[in-house]
């Protein structure tokens, strides 16, 4: 089973990596969809543990412990600049 | 979203430009109703943060930009009594003068669309997830947001929604 993981803006330049398929067994908290994308690329790691980054989950915005499901859209980006 | 969103609100995402009269004729067509019209469009600044701004380049998330902004429009409609809402934003490169965004809200009595417009525009800067990449004299940037967008955001929890009511 596998959730979609976007990154955007800035944060997709410095990872140069827009999107990715994350393999889980089961569901997971955003915390550990992220330590786990770290365990598959440890040189992210300083980037991803940056704590102004957001988290959303098929389209809304979620905190850290909020659980991602199989099939699930991940998203982190940067706070917002639009407007 | 399909009990929240209101069939008078267009939401509008492209590269293309937009045009102010095109926009009210949309608010104002076969609406007698409402008296307001209420408009507020953003454009490229020259100079940010004292850099000589040349373009910027926009970038969203596809789906959840409009999701977003269905929410906060779906919120307004809460606080206010309002008509018609439109909002369009750009995305991609746009130089200096070019429109960014437009939000357009009416009602019957000018009050609630001076509000929601105001409303929808500030949760607009601090949820929608748009990202703007200056490019200055200096180079390249990626802007960092603002915690006076916050500030202002969060005002209105604490403001009277209803000022002419």
């Amino acid at each position: 089973m596998t959730i979609k993981v976007n990154f955007f803006a800035a944060l997709r330049e410095q990872l140069n990596c827009s999107e990715m398929q994350l393999t889980i067994s089961a569901p997971l908290s955003v915390e550990q969809a992220k330590q786990l994308i770290i365990s598959q690329q440890p040189q992210w790691s300083a980037i991803l543990t940056n704590g102004s980054l957001l988290n959303a989950v098929n389209h809304d915005i979620v905190d850290d412990d909020f659980i991602v499901s199989p099939n699930d859209e991940l998203a982190f980006f940067p706070p917002v600049t639009g407007g | 979203m399909t009990n929240t969103t209101n069939r008078h609100d267009r939401i509008s995402i492209q590269t293309e430009d937009f045009s102010l009269a095109d926009e009210v004729d949309y608010l104002e067509d076969n609406n007698v109703e409402d008296g307001a019209v209420v408009t507020f469009c953003g454009r490229v600044r020259n100079r940010n943060l004292g850099s000589n701004v040349k373009g910027l380049t926009l970038e969203h998330y596809p789906g959840m930009t409009e999701k977003s902004l269905q929410n906060i429009i779906a919120t307004a409609r809460t606080k206010w009594n309002i008509g018609r809402v439109c909002v369009i934003h750009r995305i991609g490169k746009l130089t200096i003068g070019e429109q960014i965004v437009f939000v357009g809200v009416t009602s019957k009595h000018r009050g609630d669309a001076f509000s929601a417009n105001e409303f929808i525009m500030d949760f607009l800067k601090i949820e929608a997830p748009f990202w703007k990449k200056e490019l200055t004299d200096e180079g390249e940037k990626w802007l960092d947001s603002r915690g006076s967008d916050t500030t202002k955001a969060q005002s209105w929890n604490d403001s009277d929604d209803t000022p002419n009511a």
